[in-house]
């Protein structure tokens, strides 16, 4: 591994991990009394915890979709209308709740989708090796430099009807490069290893070395990229939906921003209408990233607090 | 070096071509018909409807087979023809865009070196020093993770509806007339402002983060404790580790180029401030896919060239690239 590419792995991510083996019995269960002690790791579950309870339980409270006009036009949050109506009567808190579920239906999708391409071309590149790497590594580089939101939007402009599943699917298809960089990088370090080349020798194929070998020896990485990528997708999918190119059924939290500037609440000064929706991916992706450094502190000793 | 610049240029060249072929193939192949769109929104009589059909179709170069389609559809884009827009018919589609792109470089260029330059300054100094480290690291956290219009949003909404200090909207008062007086540049700033700073705070967290967590694993590397060791001042040994840790951050702004640009673009939509974003989304409003076609292009270009710049400032800081040695990939 060349420097630079342990470098670009820092640089790709905002909490950069570097795998640490943690091996064996003993060690698992330090990282789990580590972990349980870990108050970033405790604080950013917590508040994740809590939005996927909201998004799960908080369209169960109400007797209306997010898009029926089922009340008076501008009120201010009240015991009646907890989160305030839209312009048009609509319920915000409705709106709030069957947002955070597209919102976290994105982020396993979307992120999990990269996550497996980024792994699949990763480990190929890296362990291959070859023409292959050759191949992997110009199409990584490719995808890498075409910003995903440019062909999302070209892509997105041309779709009649646009659900949130169609778009978690095209944000994973194009947000996997810097991922698939970094495995590949850490594949290349761990495939000279003495262990590896034993099984090589003992005559196991290579997806089996991959998965049984290598995998077991970066899971804490791949772990925390999926975190990352979850909060990525996210993020992408509040943007395409702010531009006007979300899901023409149902409601998300770009959505709800979006239609909030288009239909003036800024002048009108209805901050019930934009807050809540910005405030919930701030919190849910912010609290994702503090997790990634607790759990970056768990798996790398060097890293804790002295 | 020529094999670091030759390699990065051979990648270029085949993301303009793939993002080209894209922008060709996407229109043609994605279920519905885009002249159909245009003609059914119009609602024309039939016979008018039916010339429109037949212009239409000769402005898209449907009479011809696929393959001369596709040559045609480069030679028109060499001559920087990009059609004609629908919303502003009968403008050039080139004409408009081109407009539009000082005001989003203005808020793009200095928000990203503005944003990179401070943010790693202040990571370095807060890094393994407690009680900043314990402010900067979830302010920093939160702010990366704010969604761009978010935050735009909330300026807006604090600083120009409530306390009144900024324009909400536009490049500019519909009460200046655009010219070289101090008056209309002031103006103009005052419209800027607000858009740039809600770029910069984003971009600000992250770079803050990322060079934090970059000076701490280059603090616990060896040539770090070596110095110690020696008894290194606490200062030098972190200037060297602020040098490393650059290399990283420059690879890293490369890699947030396209977040960036889609983080300009909605903040320009927040403010209706006239740049490319607020382009886009008029053009999505009106259906002008020739428009959003153009914006495509222009925005893959206006990456690519920051990636170049990215590029040659990395062999301007890293020697290993200028002495042929494999220092960047």
């Amino acid at each position: 591994m060349t420097v630079s590419d342990a470098d670009e792995l820092a640089a790709a991510t905002p909490a950069a991990a570097t795998p640490v083996t943690v091996a064996g019995v003993r060690g698992r269960r330090e990282a789990l009394q580590v972990a349980r002690r870990n108050r970033k790791l405790l604080v950013g579950l917590a508040v994740v915890l809590v939005f996927l309870a909201v998004a799960v339980v908080g369209p169960l409270l109400t007797d209306h979709g997010p898009n029926e006009y089922v009340g008076p036009p501008a009120q201010r949050p009240s015991a009646r209308w907890w989160f305030g109506t839209t312009m048009f009567g609509q319920d915000v808190f409705a709106q709030f709740a069957h947002g955070l579920r597209a919102t976290f239906l994105v982020g396993l999708l979307g992120g999990g989708l990269a996550a497996v391409i980024g792994m699949v071309v990763g480990f190929t590149a890296g362990y291959r090796g070859g023409a292959a790497d050759e191949a992997l590594s110009m199409l990584t580089n490719v995808v890498l430099v075409i910003p995903t939101l440019a062909v999302l939007l070209i892509i997105a402009t041309y779709l009649r009807v646009r659900g949130v599943v169609p778009e978690a699917i095209f944000i994973g298809l194009f947000s996997w490069p810097w991922v698939a960089r970094a495995i590949r990088a850490q594949t290349f370090s761990l495939r000279t290893r003495d262990f590896v080349d034993l099984a090589r020798l003992s005559g196991v194929g290579g997806a089996r070395i991959v998965l049984r070998e290598i995998v077991p020896n970066m899971s804490s990485y791949l772990f925390m990229t999926f975190i990352l990528l979850f909060g990525g997708s996210v993020l992408m999918a509040a943007t395409l939906d702010f531009i006007g190119l979300g899901p023409t059924e149902g409601i998300s939290l770009g959505l709800m921003m979006n239609n909030a500037v288009l239909w003036s609440a800024l002048p009108l000064g209805m901050w019930w209408w934009f807050v809540p929706p910005g405030l919930g991916i701030t919190m849910i992706v912010g609290a994702l990233y503090i997790m990634n450094v607790g759990l970056d502190e768990v798996f790398n000793p060097r890293l804790r607090e002295l | 070096m020529r094999r670091y610049f030759g390699r990065k240029l051979l990648i270029y060249a085949v993301t303009f071509f793939v993002a080209v072929t894209v922008d060709w193939v996407i229109p043609r192949f994605m279920p519905g018909d885009p002249v159909q769109t245009m003609l059914a929104r119009a609602s024309l009589r039939p016979e008018a409807s039916q010339a429109m059909q037949a212009y239409y179709t000769g402005v898209f170069g449907l009479d011809v087979p696929l393959w001369r389609q596709y040559l045609n559809f480069w030679g028109a884009l060499v001559h920087g023809d990009l059609g004609v827009s629908i919303w502003l018919f009968p403008q050039p589609v080139t004409g408009i865009i081109l407009r539009a792109i000082p005001y989003t470089l203005a808020l793009l260029v200095p928000a990203i070196l503005l944003s990179w330059w401070a943010g790693n300054k202040f990571g370095a100094y807060a890094a393994r020093r407690r009680w900043l480290d314990n402010t900067v690291l979830p302010v920093g956290y939160v702010l990366t993770a704010t969604p761009y219009m978010w935050l735009g949003i909330l300026l807006a909404w604090a600083l120009a509806t409530e306390a009144r200090l900024f324009p909400i909207a536009g490049g500019y008062s519909f009460d200046v007339e655009p010219s070289w007086s101090p008056r209309f540049a002031g103006n103009l700033l005052g419209h800027w402002f607000l858009p740039f700073a809600s770029l910069f705070l984003v971009g600000f967290g992250g770079w803050a983060i990322g060079m934090r967590n970059l000076i701490i694993y280059e603090l616990e590397a060896d040539y770090a404790h070596y110095l110690e060791a020696l008894g290194a001042p606490q200062r030098l040994v972190r200037r060297y580790a602020y040098h490393n840790a650059l290399l990283p951050q420059l690879t890293g702004l490369a890699l947030q180029l396209g977040v960036i640009v889609a983080g300009a673009l909605v903040t320009e939509i927040v403010f209706s401030y006239p740049g490319l974003g607020y382009l886009i989304l008029q053009a999505i409003n009106n259906q002008d896919f020739f428009l959003i076609q153009g914006a495509f292009l222009f925005i893959i270009i206006g990456v690519l060239v920051a990636n170049f710049c990215v590029d040659v400032a990395y062999v301007l800081v890293d020697p290993r690239t200028r002495t042929g040695m494999r220092g960047a990939t």
